[in-house]
């Protein structure tokens, strides 16, 4: 079939190549430069001292958490907005996607003014008992806020590429929606469904922004390792360096171990609706 | 028992009538974009008409016009798709795929299994059962995606020209398997070959701008086309035009001698067809007893089988290569077009 | 196409040349001030808590030296500290603590010795209608109370917890923000019951919140110090500036803003 091998031809124009090497080396760069300025000798105590466990483990928990309610939430606005057809669908869109672009303090103002104790549904929640300010719940909203928008977005762009055709045959075969959403769109999504979760979970993550503005920062409770960083900056620049290494460790295994990229390849993954049928070339 | 759909859809021009018996394979011709698809789309419930209604053995598909809006969902329509594409879901195996229908119905795994074995057994893909359909090839996807349809024993099949993305080798196979298991079936199969109809629909339907024009057994329309499509099927040349006592007036105002074939009378609309065979071709104008002889100018050649066709507009003759070296025939040369009388046949249009 | 390309082209230049041109002002402010010795622009690096006071005394300062500029930039005080020892092109810098001041002075960075120049002290910032009822230090350790303070490596934060000590109270905020904005802001916006902030801020931020005065706040006293710096280019405007800091009409501005007397 269609495998890559290394003497392909690529087409890609040599200034193209070196312009995306600088733009890699943009990327590489701070990062090597912050790996220059770790403090080795006390690089262990500095990342094992209780604080920067308990931000580690207080961010892995509720990064966990937000990405859970991202697919929650993510899988069936994908499908509304790849499959639907209705009027303001684009602007659904549109809002959905709203926080990739807001600046996540922004995003944290505006939770703060839906959950806060002075906010839209802050009060009833207040009345019922459930307070949500400068709670590990606050972290993981304002994280499921920030992150949402990845997992809409691969989904819906490897629903797209799917097309419905598949389910319309299973529909025809006997198959009730819920039955095909469980047995044919799932299944062949699922790769990207994978690389949604995962950007949701790194994005979730490095959340900074709104969790400081709508959660606060307590140890244990709403400091996250990110508010770790920003914290311990003020004084050990050392910590903050170890930390910020480790923070970059930890996205890069998640998403190493796990994204494989917009396009997944493999035999195991969903074809194009458009060459599904054509592999009569294919040797038995 | 019988299973009759009427729908409109304005905004693809698509009207339609059409009824099926039970066990009864209708064949769908005709040019692309005349509503084929759109045919099967309706039926299987994937595209919803204006106006209409469609029933299924006293059981209301559909029932769309003023203040009626009863629509049964896809899956509960009792219909299967089988599409140019197998469409085999590609994260289950061949034996899964076709298990997919029983299975959703609420027919228990093993069960499923039993009767997706009893139908991959059906379409000779047995030893298929565990691949992954990325290991199979084009015709044995087919096989399988045509086990998968029938495994739910749909009260219509819906078969979307499903042996046109085959290769010349599997295409046959497949549709000797089809002639097997239609046999008795409820079926609807939208076609561009000839062949298809032939072997395994016992009805012809030709539809031309989202309408049925042609309708009626198979060996009848293809015998007697109606419509220049169906002539075009049928490798015959079709003029249509105005009965006369002789034989046919065209639009043009040629007349063509020919062979009543039953009652006509004079004036009314009929058609005469004559297959290319029929057809010879010479430079100078021919004499002699009853024929029909007309000056045409040669507008393409191309090989057909030994011989090569000539046309000449809408009509077309078959020559030898010889003969059509000897004549030099070359597009843009004037020449006769030559039939007897006795190969064209006159019938009502 | 070609049409299509060019516009391409033109986009990339155009968002090179704009984030370039983004880049400009930190840059070029520090190029002005050295390459043309007759624009005279002194520079000055300053805790977050004197926008209001600092921006004023410009004016003056601006008022009083005709042709000169005054260049002011606010910012936590670690953050400018961090700043200067990475060459930031600063003339003035007034830190609101010692401790951030002796980061600059420690890399030799300081000209002549800082001058302690104003204090502040901490206070009890409450939303308007005071809804935990909060009138003592000591109410903030009330159970149910959410009380937010500053973490305890910022300095509002060391100074809350010097005040703990020397009450003997022991708070359990419900968070440690790490600038004495976010503690204001999680009580103005009424998330929490009490922040523990400055009295400068309580006066900043006017109405929005209500200000609950402790006597205990007199045991953490911060002292805000100013001094010109070796790196400056404007020594004798920095000199100049520095003097009206810490004469008549600073001191007043100063006063007015709710800063004590060093």
């Amino acid at each position: 079939m269609n495998r890559r091998k290394d003497s392909a031809y690529s087409g890609i124009p040599r200034w193209v190549v070196a312009i995306a090497a600088a733009g890699a080396l943009f990327v590489l760069l701070p990062l090597a430069a912050m790996v220059a300025r770790v403090n080795w000798p006390q690089f262990i105590p500095l990342v094992t001292s209780e604080a920067s466990l308990t931000a580690l483990g207080l961010s892995l928990r509720t990064a966990a958490a937000s990405t859970v309610l991202c697919v929650l939430f993510g899988v069936p606005l994908a499908l509304v907005l790849a499959r639907g057809d209705f009027r303001g669908q684009r602007l659904l869109r549109s809002f959905v996607l709203l926080p990739l672009v807001l600046p996540p303090v922004v995003g944290g103002i505006a939770l703060l003014y839906a959950f806060g104790r002075q906010g839209l549904l802050g009060r009833s929640l207040e009345i019922a008992g459930i307070q949500i300010a400068f709670s590990t719940t606050a972290v993981v909203l304002a994280q499921t806020f920030v992150a949402l928008p990845f997992l809409v977005v691969s989904l819906e762009g490897a629903l797209r590429s799917a097309g419905s055709r598949y389910e319309a045959v299973a529909a025809t075969l006997g198959a009730r929606p819920t039955t095909v959403l469980r047995r044919v769109t799932l299944p062949l999504v699922l790769p990207g469904l994978a690389s949604g979760a995962v950007l949701s979970f790194a994005r979730s993550l490095g959340e900074f922004g709104a969790t400081l503005t709508f959660a606060g920062s307590l140890p244990g409770v709403t400091r996250t390792l990110p508010l770790e960083i920003y914290l311990q900056r003020e004084t050990d620049a050392d910590a903050a360096v170890a930390l910020s290494l480790l923070l970059v460790v930890v996205a890069v295994v998640v998403v190493g171990l796990s994204y494989r990229g917009p396009a997944p390849a493999g035999s195991g993954s969903a074809r194009s609706a458009g060459s599904a049928g054509n592999h009569g070339s294919v040797a038995p | 028992m019988t299973f009759t759909v009427d729908a409109a859809l304005a905004a693809r021009r698509f009207e339609v009538s059409l009824s099926l018996a039970p066990g009864e394979t209708v064949a769908v011709l005709g040019p692309n974009g005349a509503g084929k698809s759109t045919l099967l789309a309706v039926i299987a419930g994937l595209l919803r008409p204006d106006t209409g209604r469609a029933e299924m053995n006293g059981r209301v598909l559909f029932e769309l016009g003023a203040g009626v809006h009863t629509w049964t969902a896809p899956h509960r329509r009792g219909t299967a798709l089988l599409a140019q594409d197998p469409l085999l879901f590609p994260h289950l195996s061949a034996l899964e795929n076709v298990a997919f229908g029983p299975r959703s119905v609420g027919v228990p795994k093993r069960e499923a299994r039993e009767t997706a074995r009893h139908w991959l057994a059906e379409v000779d893909a047995a030893d298929l059962a565990a691949r992954r359909p990325g290991e199979l090839s084009g015709g044995q996807a087919q096989r399988v995606a045509a086990a998968r349809a029938l495994a739910v024993n749909p009260e219509v099949l819906l078969l979307d020209e499903p042996l046109s993305a085959l290769d010349i080798h599997a295409a046959p196979l497949l549709r000797r398997l089809l002639k097997r298991v239609l046999a008795g079936r409820r079926a609807i199969i939208v076609t561009h070959d000839v062949l298809d109809a032939y072997m395994l629909a016992d009805r012809v339907i030709v539809m031309e701008d989202g309408r049925i024009i042609e309708d009626g057994p198979t060996r009848d329309v293809l015998r007697r086309p109606r419509s220049r499509f169906a002539a075009g099927l049928a490798g015959l040349n079709l003029v249509s035009g105005t009965v006369t006592a002789a034989g046919i007036r065209s639009a043009e105002g040629l007349e063509f001698a020919g062979q009543h074939d039953g009652p006509l009378d004079a004036g009314q609309a009929g058609v005469a067809a004559f297959p290319p065979s029929a057809v010879s071709v010479f430079l100078g104008e021919a004499h002699g007893s009853p024929r029909n002889s007309f000056r045409v100018t040669v507008t393409d050649l191309e090989p057909h089988g030994d011989q090569i066709r000539v046309r000449a507009g809408e009509l077309s003759a078959d020559v030898t290569p010889a003969a059509s070296a000897d004549l030099g025939l070359a597009p843009g040369l004037a020449v006769y077009f030559v039939v007897k009388a006795a190969a064209v046949s006159i019938y009502p249009a | 196409m070609r049409a299509v390309r060019r516009a391409a082209a033109l986009l990339a230049a155009g968002t090179l040349t704009a984030a370039l041109a983004a880049c400009g002002p930190a840059s070029g402010d520090g190029g002005a001030a050295s390459g043309d010795s007759g624009a005279k622009t002194v520079t000055v690096f300053a805790a977050a808590s004197l926008k209001a006071p600092f921006t004023a005394l410009a004016k003056q300062f601006e008022a009083t030296h005709p042709g000169t500029t005054v260049t002011l930039s606010f910012a936590g005080s670690s953050d400018l500290a961090t700043q200067i020892s990475q060459g930031a092109p600063a003339d003035v810098f007034a830190s609101a603590d010692a401790k951030n001041m002796a980061k600059v002075s420690d890399a030799s960075l300081v000209e002549g010795s800082p001058r302690d120049f104003a204090s502040n002290v901490l206070t009890i910032a409450v939303p308007p209608g005071n809804p935990a009822a909060i009138t003592s230090f000591a109410d903030l350790a009330r159970p149910g109370v959410k009380t937010v303070v500053c973490a305890a490596q910022v300095p509002c934060g060391a100074a809350a917890k010097t005040v703990e000590k020397e009450t003997g109270t022991t708070l359990k905020p419900v968070s440690e923000e790490s600038s004495v904005t976010d503690v204001l802001g999680k009580v103005i916006s009424g998330e929490a019951d009490a922040g523990l902030v400055y009295v400068t801020d309580v006066k900043t931020a006017g109405s929005k919140v209500k200000e609950i005065p402790f006597a205990e706040s007199a045991k953490a006293v911060n002292t805000y110090p100013v001094a010109a710096l070796r790196t400056g280019r404007n020594k004798d405007l920095a000199a100049a500036f520095i003097a009206a800091v810490t004469g008549p009409e600073g001191r007043q501005l100063l006063l007015d803003a709710g800063f004590g007397t060093p």
